[in-house]
């Protein structure tokens, strides 16, 4: 991290949609947070146009989308659309919930860089959301 | 290893975690020395005070459990196509579970509801759909339930009405509806209202129920949902039955007696895969609930005391990876549900981690609960571990730590003004954090997850909802409201908002309401006027 700047990593979790699954949201934004990252959680219930807005609003590197209620064809495109509208092409779009296999490289073409299914690690997460994070620092952004 | 005469006998002990799943120091061995003296009275007989040992003398050896699936999808029409297959299946009862927009309470064709429409669930939007869902069975000769909680009156409207174009009066429908709206406070998340009318609300549901629906269940109070939002069992019985004593002096603050309405009241509790923590949990739900109810609350029948519950296996358990393996977990979780006395079951498919359940998934996950009530033998007499002295201790230790939360909520001032704190939603979102630190560090083992792990898994077969679905039901509720009497529906909103703002019990305009097919979006947005919406602060 020798060229990366003293500036935190800013992590969105957001709760799309309606489903109130919020265990994995909150346990990925403590586990993000232990590994001394600013994470910034919209709570449930959030628009897409609600979750666009937070990322541009705190300038964010990432945003994870948790999505267990089976819509996340309609609100993860609708994110990354409304990001893209914005001129916001280089923050790390992740998606965790109950994800169908079929479902991930379409998400993945959307842009997406990864897409973490039930089982998925902290450990992994937390590494993956660095690692890009990280990259997107060292392009001085 | 010989040890000293006199001494504690030494045990050879592997490396590993002898703790419950939720934390719990579980000795090497128990004998008679480890229990409180009074273990008698603590346990007691089988369908007698405290209960501990089961609400019924006889328990299945006089009736089996009501196998009772969970179900729905897409919309009224699919599910009703499910709820047959079950009963031609031998299934004992419906369940009812609703869409995301439904819970929450907006209609299918609301901003909000898109992409979700019927995905978890079927969509109900009017007393249309209602008439889909049951069409071709008898109300009066079989009890549903109805997963719905904060639009719960408008959806129990629907089902009366559906009973009464059958020619089945409200007195003779049974079944359940559940209502608990403090646990979507802390759990859950599906609300419209703020704590205080939705409370109102639930009351009013008590009230309009004891009078006129006295085979109905008008609450299902539900640690369900506390322990799949990653609570411990001892957090997940102390919060649930706080929310019950939080009802039941409702009740009785609205000037009902609680022998009248305290029967009617039943419970809902999660299977866990820890299987004698479970076990140890229910018998102590029934000890205290009966304790509490008789010298806290009063009541004077045994029906007040008698604590009795759904249970459903754990959705948290179940691993999306080697997804077959949930079949031993759902059958662990079924046989701790019934060893603990459960009054009805639903089991969990195996591919449940992965989406809505196939119809095949949904066949084993019934024949487990068959198997076990045909051919385990577990059937046959009543509480077959009564008087373990592991299974007694646990239970006492179960009793303590619940007692333990009580205090603690007491001195937040209850358990509204302890959920306005975060106080149950803090200590959730604690005990999930610990357990997934346990899982990362290997503390703890999930097979296929974290050990016994398999890279070359063939991919399950998911049930996939067709997409054209939503614009359907969109299609339906906008054909409906085009059909309707619309002055009649301007004019029942218009009744139940003045309603809202009063002081009246709100079932009868509701029934008006729906009467005149108002949408479930359209009643919740007239009451949504005056008592205004909810918005979390959410803590992790």
């Amino acid at each position: 991290m020798t060229t990366a700047t003293a500036r935190k990593i800013r992590v969105v979790v957001a709760k799309p949609g309606l489903d109130g699954h919020d265990r994995g949201a909150k346990i990925i934004a403590r586990a993000l947070r232990d590994a001394g990252m600013e994470v910034i959680y919209t709570g449930l219930h959030q628009t897409p146009e609600q979750i666009a807005e937070t990322v541009i609003q705190e300038d964010a590197d990432a945003v994870g989308l948790s999505i267990l209620s089976g819509a996340h064809m309609t609100l993860v495109p609708k994110v990354v659309a409304l990001l893209a509208e914005q001129g916001v092409d280089d923050v790390l779009v992740t998606v965790g919930g109950t994800i169908p296999a079929d479902d991930i490289p379409e998400l993945k073409k959307l842009g997406v860089a990864a897409v973490f299914t039930p089982g998925a690690g902290t450990d992994e997460i937390v590494d993956f959301i660095r690692a890009g994070a990280t990259e997107r620092h060292e392009r001085g952004e | 290893m010989a040890a000293e005469p006199g001494s504690k006998p030494e045990f050879m002990q592997r490396d590993a975690e002898f703790t419950t799943i939720s934390g719990q120091e579980i000795d090497p061995l128990y004998t008679e020395e480890d229990l409180d003296p009074g273990l008698e009275d603590r346990v007691g007989e089988p369908g007698s005070y405290p209960f501990t040992r089961g609400p019924y003398p006889s328990m299945y050896r006089g009736r089996l459990w009501t196998m009772r699936q969970f179900a729905g999808f897409g919309t009224a029409r699919e599910t009703n196509e499910r709820f047959h297959y079950l009963l031609d299946h031998g299934q004992t009862g419906l369940s009812t579970a609703f869409d995301m927009p439904t819970l929450m309470g907006y209609d299918s064709d609301h901003e909000r509801s898109l992409g979700e429409v019927g995905r978890e669930g079927v969509a109900v939007d009017s007393l249309d759909d209602m008439e889909q869902l049951f069409a071709g069975i008898p109300l009066g000769g079989v009890t549903t339930s109805m997963t719905i909680n904060a639009p719960a009156a408008i959806l129990l409207a629907y089902y009366v009405l559906v009973g009464e174009s059958q020619g089945v009066p409200p007195e003779k429908l049974g079944g359940t509806i559940q209502t608990d709206i403090l646990k979507e406070y802390i759990a859950q998340k599906e609300w419209c209202f703020p704590i205080e009318p939705a409370m109102r609300l639930v009351t009013d549901m008590i009230e309009w129920c004891t009078e006129t629906m006295p085979r109905w269940h008008p609450v299902s109070i539900s640690g369900y949902h506390i322990r799949e939002a990653g609570s411990t069992a001892q957090q997940e019985l102390a919060f649930t039955l706080k929310d019950g004593f939080t009802y039941v002096e409702r009740a009785i603050e609205r000037g009902m007696d609680v022998d009248d309405f305290a029967p009617r009241l039943s419970f809902f509790f999660n299977a866990h895969v820890d299987f004698f923590e479970e076990i140890a949990k229910y018998r102590a739900a029934r000890r205290i609930w009966a304790r509490e109810l008789r010298d806290t609350y009063g009541a004077k029948r045994e029906e007040s005391m008698r604590l009795r519950f759904h249970t459903q296996t754990a959705g948290v358990s179940l691993t999306a990876q080697q997804p077959l393996n949930n079949i031993v977990r759902t059958s662990l979780e079924a046989m701790a549900a019934v060893l603990g006395g459960t009054q009805s079951l639903h089991t969990n498919s195996f591919d449940e981690a992965l989406a809505l359940p196939t119809e095949e998934a949904v066949r084993v996950a019934l024949r487990t609960q068959q198997i076990i009530a045909a051919e385990s033998g577990v059937t046959a007499t009543a509480d077959p571990l009564g008087g373990s002295w592991f299974v007694e201790k646990l239970t006492d230790e179960m009793e303590a730590a619940a007692y333990g939360y009580f205090e603690r909520i007491d001195e937040l001032g209850g358990m509204v003004e302890a959920i306005r704190r975060n106080f149950p939603q803090r200590e959730i979102a604690d005990a999930s954090f610990v357990y997934q630190q346990e899982l990362n560090e290997r503390k703890r083992i999930v097979v296929g997850v974290n050990d016994f792990t398999q890279d070359d898994e063939e991919p399950t077969a998911i049930l996939k909802i067709d997409p054209a679905l939503e614009a359907e039901q969109v299609g339906r509720v906008r054909a409906m409201r085009a059909a309707r009497d619309g002055a009649a529906v301007e004019s029942a909103l218009a009744e139940l908002k003045g309603a809202a703002a009063g002081e009246g019990n709100l079932m009868p305009p509701i029934l008006a309401a729906a009467r005149a097919r108002a949408t479930e979006g359209e009643m919740i947005a007239a009451m949504q006027e005056v008592f205004g919406t909810y918005t979390e602060s959410p803590v992790f």
